[in-house]
């Protein structure tokens, strides 16, 4: 406990990734087993007690402490674990030997609630400041360190100079203390076997979008999808074994047997899981009654149906894809879902076609299907690789920035919508000496359902003011919140600011024109 | 019996009325004794000053030889009787120089601790406890989470690190007087023989720790010493310059603080340290709890630091406890 604690110690306080990562080598070089591997679990988040929670580690104390003299030291210090463990009586007789940290995991795993107090409480003899301040974040779960479960397992590779996506390979078919990883490392032993047929895969993760990314990438270079709005999910499915895995690796399977029984045979697939309402997808909420049901009734499994909704295929057979461009995989995904399209349960993400990125936004305004959360760009290039590598997929942020303004000009729309007006002018208010006056601020496409778009034009037939040519002058009096990228300096504009890539969220049918924002809150957001 | 009477906190400080004089005061007055030489304590412009020779020679070695119209020394334990108030200082065991003053009239004694510790400190004489009707403390870490911890195992922590890391230069900021030299002190005891290198600002106060018969050894200017000598070598610099520009010609900094808010983590972070010393010149919770025990006064006045919990402390033992709520101390040296 003790070096495991001096370890923590050095790494809140190390703001070097380098150093954390010599720190941690080091610590499980020095460490003997099982102590490194519950160590090893404990910064992967892989240790799960019944917590102590706040509350108990309170009352522990003040068995011991003035709760007065309690109360102004929390006010001080303002971290619960870290008063409690700098109060806590020193011993006046010699300590009794701190415990290992393997007995600590092992003792709190059995133990009933009501005997972890007193178990504390005699551990907490036995340590110094440091010691009680480990122990009590240890059990309350959360180290928050400053190292990532991947840095952890990147110092663990380093002691056998291995890559940490070999760890990352055999990873979830091991459990805590990892004796057979750090066997392997440490030069004692085979890397550790694991069962191909029930493993889960590291997922593939995507980078949000920073501000002015988009402009360093060449569109040509990437694929679109929609990002759903489930579960990310990944199915295993091997002789008959089947699992389904969330994006840490935990087997939420059990809770969708009807999505189990369906599931084609030899093949690891990465999808979003949905459920349908009739012919439509459930909504997260809809989603969330089967995730709460470890076992679902039948009548919950008939009226909301999961299905698994395809973004890739990792493994084909025996055959290992993920090596492959996202391109060429993405041929293998749709020839292997096109046979078997009588698979009520699955279904194939379709992929968005665009010229430009100029020309996606405006296609994810006008045509996001209300079950997607936004867009994720893909390079057409990427093998699939585990974690979060850099310049590889993307997460288009929806929602990057937003403003309440008022609807101003109205013009018809394109194509499908030429018959409905559907291009609306927005303003936001400024204040000058004549009082508040609407200044335009952008143009954005409404792309909801067709009965809010029907609501829309009804709205400004029966609310124009004034007409120039196909334009529409309506009563400024409905508010939209529009959503944006980035706001500019524009000295084109009367407004004197630029939306990038303006889109309406939401129709504010209850919200008073006097409301809406003024343009000092765009001029505020202007970036640099 | 109430004391109070003759010696009383105003807005210029402590005052001891029979004998005209303020104790520590925060801006100039006419008569003033200086406990010790932190900036807070000893403010220049006094029309006469009473201190320990080494604080009068500290005060002149930073304030210049000006710093107070005329001045007293006066040694550990020779007693003077100003306006029928009998008076003598004896070691309070916070940095060279420092006292607690020690205060007699209507068959009454009053002590004035200033800032004080009760471990061992290798560069100042040990606190030495006086009976007393009132003791007068400070509460810099008048809380029970302040438990300073062996300071040479914590100097070991950082001979441990620069050998972990020996290709990086250890910057451990500490405060000019009485810290810096502390920690030299410590490292000799803890076997350290290599030489200790110090930012600019420390070193007028260092060669005069060792003008006081203060044996620090071989001790350097960071400035002459060639890039290559700092690697894994021990910097000591004020606290201000671990941030700024000046630890970035140092190579590799890696950044220490020696003071005794580095037993509380979250501050220790906040302040960008990697490697926290909990090392301080102040009393911590039980080192101030069992002065008053030691001093068997009936009543605690606290001036400055975390009073309130000090306070309730002393009520819960049978003491009579009030916060004086003096201004201007800003715990120099904590
Ligand atoms: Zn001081
Ligand atoms: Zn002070």
């Amino acid at each position: 406990m003790i070096a495991f604690a001096s370890l923590l110690e050095r790494l809140i306080f190390s703001p070097a990734r380098q150093t954390k990562l010599r720190l941690m080598t080091e610590y499980f070089r020095a460490t003997a087993d099982p102590d490194r591997g519950y160590a090893l679990a404990a910064l992967t988040d892989g240790l799960d007690f019944a917590h102590a929670k706040p509350a108990a580690i309170r009352a522990l104390v003040e068995s011991r402490v003035d709760p007065a003299l309690f109360a102004w030291s929390y006010d001080f210090v303002g971290d619960l674990a870290e008063t409690a463990a700098l109060i806590w009586p020193e011993p006046a007789s010699p300590r009794a030997p701190p415990p290992r940290l393997s007995e600590v995991v092992e003792r709190l795993r059995l133990a009933g609630r009501s005997e972890v107090p007193a178990l504390l409480g005699a551990w907490l003899d036995t340590l110094d400041a440091t010691g009680r301040w480990a122990l009590i974040k240890l059990i309350s779960g959360g180290l928050r360190v400053g190292a990532s479960a991947r840095l952890a397992k990147t110092a663990v590779a380093a002691l056998g100079g291995e890559d940490v996506a070999k760890i990352d390979e055999v990873w979830h078919g091991l459990a805590p203390p990892y004796a057979s990883l750090f066997a392997w490392l440490c030069g004692a032993g085979d890397a550790p076997r694991i069962d191909r047929r029930t493993a889960f895969l590291p997922m593939m993760l995507a980078h949000p979008l920073d501000d002015g990314e988009l402009d360093t990438l060449d569109p040509k270079d990437f694929r679109a999808e929609w990002k759903w709005d489930g579960i990310r999910i990944q199915l295993v499915s091997f002789d008959g074994e089947r699992r389904l895995f969330s994006r840490t690796g935990e087997d939420v399977g059990p809770a969708f047997p009807d999505l189990l029984a369906a599931a084609p045979e030899g093949c690891v697939i990465d999808g979003e899981l949905l459920v349908r309402t009739g012919d439509a997808i459930g909504s997260f909420n809809d989603l969330q009654q089967r995730l709460n049901r470890k076992r679902p009734p039948a009548s919950l499994v008939a009226a909301l149906p999961a299905m698994l909704r395809v973004y890739d295929i990792l493994f084909e057979g025996a055959e290992d894809l993920r090596p492959l461009p996202f391109a060429e995989r993405r041929g293998r995904l749709e020839r292997w879902h096109a046979a078997r399209l009588g698979n009520a349960a699955i279904d194939l993400s379709p992929l968005v076609a665009f010229a430009d990125w100029e020309a996606l936004a405006r296609h994810s305004a006008e045509a996001r299907p209300r079950a997607a959360e936004g867009l994720m760009l893909k390079r057409a290039d990427s093998p699939y690789l585990a974690g979060r590598p850099k310049g590889h997929w993307y997460k288009w942020k929806r929602a990057a920035r937003s403003v309440d303004a008022v609807m101003m000009y109205a013009q018809r729309g394109h194509g499908r919508r030429s018959s409905f007006y559907s291009d609306f002018t927005f303003g936001c208010w400024r204040v000058g000496p004549d009082g508040a006056a609407l200044v335009p601020v952008g143009k954005a496409y409404f792309g909801f359902s067709d009965a809010d778009l029907a609501r829309l034009d009804k709205f400004v037939r029966g609310h124009t003011v004034n007409r120039f040519g196909p334009v529409r002058e309506v009563e400024p009096s409905l508010v939209c919140e529009l959503e944006f990228d980035s706001v500019h300096r524009s000295p084109r504009h009367k407004s004197g600011v630029a939306l990038r890539f303006p889109r309406i969220a939401r129709i504010r049918w209850d919200k008073p024109a006097a409301e809406a924002d003024r343009l000092d809150a765009l001029v505020a957001m202007i970036d640099g | 019996m109430d004391a109070a009477r003759w010696i009383y906190p105003s807005p210029r400080g402590l005052y001891v009325e029979p004998a005209g004089l303020f104790i520590d005061p925060p801006g100039a007055v006419d008569r003033a004794v200086i406990t010790h030489g932190h900036s807070d304590h000893a403010r220049p412009g006094h029309a006469h000053a009473l201190a320990t020779p080494a604080t009068l020679a500290i005060m002149r070695a930073r304030l210049g030889g000006g710093f107070a119209g005329t001045t007293q020394a006066l040694a550990y334990g020779e007693a003077i009787r100003i306006g029928g108030v009998d008076l003598r200082l004896v070691p309070a065991g916070h940095i060279l120089g420092s006292a607690q003053v020690v205060l007699e009239h209507a068959g009454q004694r009053v002590v004035v601790s200033g800032d004080y510790k009760r471990v061992a400190d290798p560069t100042c004489a040990p606190f030495e406890p006086v009976g007393c009707d009132i003791f007068v403390t400070e509460a810099t870490f008048g809380l029970p989470v302040f438990r300073h911890p062996d300071p040479l195992g914590e100097v070991r922590r950082l001979l441990d690190s620069a050998a972990l890391f020996a290709e990086r230069c250890h910057v451990v900021g500490v405060y000019a007087l009485g810290k810096c030299q502390r920690l030299i002190a410590l490292l000799r005891q803890a076997g350290y023989d290599r030489p200790v290198y110090l930012h600019g600002a420390l070193q007028a106060l260092t060669d005069l720790y060792v003008g006081e018969g203060i044996a620090l050894g071989d001790v350097r200017p960071v400035a002459d010493a060639p890039r290559g000598d700092l690697m894994g070598a021990i910097v000591l610099a004020p606290p201000s310059a671990l941030a700024d520009r000046w630890s970035r010609r140092l190579p590799d900094p890696l950044s220490a603080l020696a003071s005794g808010w580095m037993r509380v983590k979250q501050r220790a972070k906040q302040r960008g340290v990697e490697l926290p010393l909990v090392i301080s010149d102040h009393a911590d919770w039980h080192e101030l709890t069992r002065t008053f025990a030691d001093v068997g006064a009936a009543e605690i006045w606290v001036t400055h630091g975390r009073e309130e919990a000090l306070v309730h402390h002393a009520a819960t033992h049978g003491l009579r406890a009030r916060a004086l709520a003096l201004v201007g101390y800003e715990d120099e040296g904590s």
